[in-house]
């Protein structure tokens, strides 16, 4: 036993022969050789490396290229139609062949994939506006505000959106217009919510508190510092609810409430193709691959969004 | 406990009021009445069907004489399907959307928890990204879409099933297909995400150092967590999928509540629109209500003292 304990204690000894101590540099210690950078930059490098969001984000900038180019370019337009020419296959002359009225799918199909961006784009910019600032106040205000604008927030949710959609369509007249307005009245709850519970959490935060002790007012601590830190679940969200406000104005074209004839949208196109399809399936499948491509590309590259923003969530 | 569900269901009486007279006053700011058809009726005649149903009245004096009824449960008479009952037809075409709904509902948990545990338990192998990427394809494809496929290939083509209508146990299938492709997505999503976490979590560690089998830990000690985001989903699901979706119902031909309140906006059956908004009210209301009491039951770490909750 002793013999091993001394064995230790010579090899301790021999292990600090041979090694030598250095002067300290506190300064050089100190020194941060990584690059700095803000969470944007962190989150993109994040989602550089995530395969199958890039893919979603790359088929998203080509479908809106598409929409935007395709139709342009196409000799047809959306509303002409050759009696003559009904029902025809895909050819070199209709790429994707014609409908009941002999008007060209290319053209329509793509004005679809226009009609459900926009809408997309359009009712998600709104959201953002309205959902923010409300759930912000909601958040930042009073226990008593904030119930009482919470209360008045799940009533509206309550109120089916087909009821706003029909009544908004016998005063407006049923078209785009009337669909975004339709869908902005209620779509903005869900980001309250969310900018809601985030703003709850933080407003607890010492830098709250020193802001106010440095007397800035409230709208400033909300929008200057409260707002730009729940950045990323709102970025989210706002990428998730552009499919979500896709896939409900081709819910409501397809019942006939939206985008009306001879104006094209994908789900009125997969709905006047619904009787007929059995026959000509690529009225059916066109638009509808479209939609799901859409919508897919949206989702993916949504869940990489999330991933990349909320690293800790990243399974 | 009692006091907090009291406070809950005290909360939920006032939504309803004021869900109702919201409803109530947009409906009638819009112009139009369910009787201005193309062909028109004689104005005496029309005067005698308005006042009838007590059109004739100012709208405020109409809205007292409806939260009347409404505080009797008496929702009215239709407008349009002349002496029927609002009470009726909600109650014959509920039926239909409720049998489809509870099925689609129970399948979507079936399968969505077991194809979330499964890709949980393989993480980043094959099935687990095969499992994720079915998932992405189920919540980014509208039901609509699901719909006309699943009638076309398994209706007309290989003529498994009926096309509509329900008549045997058989014809329940496709529907129910169509309406629960996105409940099933999420909900494996959903699990997969919160079996993640608990897997990784000290209990489960202790659970393997004890020797239990992997069985037992998996379906005694990990679902009992990773069931509670499901259960807090499942609550507005259950309420959406049960009252009808208008789209399946239109294509499979099913008689249920979706197509109901379509018809009776267009009409402007006010009575009809009335029954049926308050209808789904009281259903999602319900489902949250349920969710509550049930996650005090799943989840015994949450405790109630003095009407709140604390965890």
């Amino acid at each position: 036993m002793s013999t091993q304990l001394k064995d230790i204690q010579h090899s301790e000894a021999n292990t600090q022969a041979l090694f030598e101590k250095l002067p300290q540099r506190h300064k050089e210690a100190e020194i941060i050789t990584a690059e700095s950078r803000s969470t944007f930059q962190e989150s993109w490098a994040r989602l550089r490396k995530n395969k199958y969001a890039m893919t979603g984000m790359y088929v998203l900038i080509i479908m809106i290229i598409l929409a935007i180019v395709c139709p342009m370019l196409s000799p047809y337009n959306t509303y002409t139609n050759d009696l003559d020419n009904t029902y025809a296959a895909p050819s070199a002359k209709h790429w994707f062949g014609t409908d009941n009225l002999g008007r060209d799918m290319f053209t329509r199909s793509w004005r679809g994939v226009q009609i459900s961006l926009i809408v997309g784009f359009t009712a998600a910019l709104i959201d953002l506006l309205i959902g923010v600032a409300y759930g912000g106040i909601m958040g930042f205000a009073g226990k008593r505000l904030g119930n009482a604008m919470n209360k008045f927030a799940e009533v509206l949710y309550a109120i089916p959106y087909m009821l706003v959609v029909i009544l908004l369509g016998v005063v407006m007249g049923s078209g785009l217009f009337t669909i975004i307005l339709a869908l902005s009245i209620t779509g903005w709850i869900t980001m309250s919510w969310i900018v809601r519970g985030q703003i709850l959490q933080l407003k607890n935060q010492e830098y709250v508190l020193a802001a106010q002790s440095m007397g800035a007012s409230g709208g400033r601590i909300l929008f200057r510092h409260l707002i730009p830190n729940t950045l990323g679940p709102i970025i989210v969200t706002v990428t998730l609810s552009v499919p979500s406000a896709i896939f409900t104005e081709a819910f409501l074209s397809f019942l006939g409430l939206g985008v009306q004839s001879p104006d094209a949208s994908l789900g009125s196109l997969i709905s006047s193709a619904m009787s007929s399809w059995t026959l000509y399936p690529w009225v059916m499948a066109i638009p509808a691959s479209l939609l799901c491509i859409t919508m897919i590309a949206f989702n993916i590259f949504g869940d990489g969004l999330q991933d990349a923003f909320d690293p800790k969530m990243k399974k | 406990m009692a006091r907090y569900l009291g406070g809950k269901f005290v909360n939920i009486i006032v939504s309803l009021l004021i869900l109702a007279t919201a409803t109530f006053f947009l409906m009638k700011a819009v112009p139009g009445d369910p009787f201005t058809q193309e062909k028109a009726i004689p104005p005496e005649i029309k005067a005698q069907i308005m006042a009838h149903y007590g059109l004739d009245k100012p709208v405020w004096h109409q809205y007292l004489i409806y939260m009347k009824n409404l505080f009797q449960f008496d929702l009215g008479e239709s407008m349009k399907s002349s002496n029927r009952t609002v009470t009726s037809i909600i109650a014959d075409s509920f039926g239909t959307s409720f049998k489809v709904g509870i099925i689609a509902i129970i399948v979507s948990v079936i399968i969505g928890v077991y194809l979330g545990m499964m890709a949980a338990l393989r993480h980043k192998k094959f099935i687990d990204n095969f499992f994720m990427f079915i998932a992405v394809l189920g919540i980014s494809i509208p039901s609509f879409v699901v719909g006309a496929m699943v009638q076309y290939f398994f209706g007309v083509k290989f003529q498994i099933f009926t096309v509509a209508g329900l008549e045997g146990p058989l014809d329940y299938v496709l529907p129910v297909v169509a309406l629960s492709t996105l409940p099933i997505a999420f909900i494996a999503r959903l699990t997969r995400s919160t079996m993640l976490e608990v897997l990784t979590s000290d209990y489960i560690r202790t659970a393997k150092a004890k020797g239990l089998t992997p069985h037992a830990i998996l379906w005694q000690h990990g679902l009992r967590n990773g069931i509670l985001p499901v259960v807090t989903y499942l609550g507005p699901m259950t309420a959406n999928v049960i009252t009808g979706s208008v789209v399946v119902e239109q294509i499979f031909g099913l008689p249920g509540l979706g197509a109901y309140f379509v018809e009776s906006i267009t009409n402007r059956d006010y009575t009809l629109i009335m029954g049926i908004t308050i209808f789904y009210a009281v259903i999602l209301m319900a489902a949250r209500f349920v969710t509550d009491v049930l996650y005090i039951i799943i989840d015994p770490r949450i405790k109630i003292s003095g009407g709140v909750v604390k965890k």
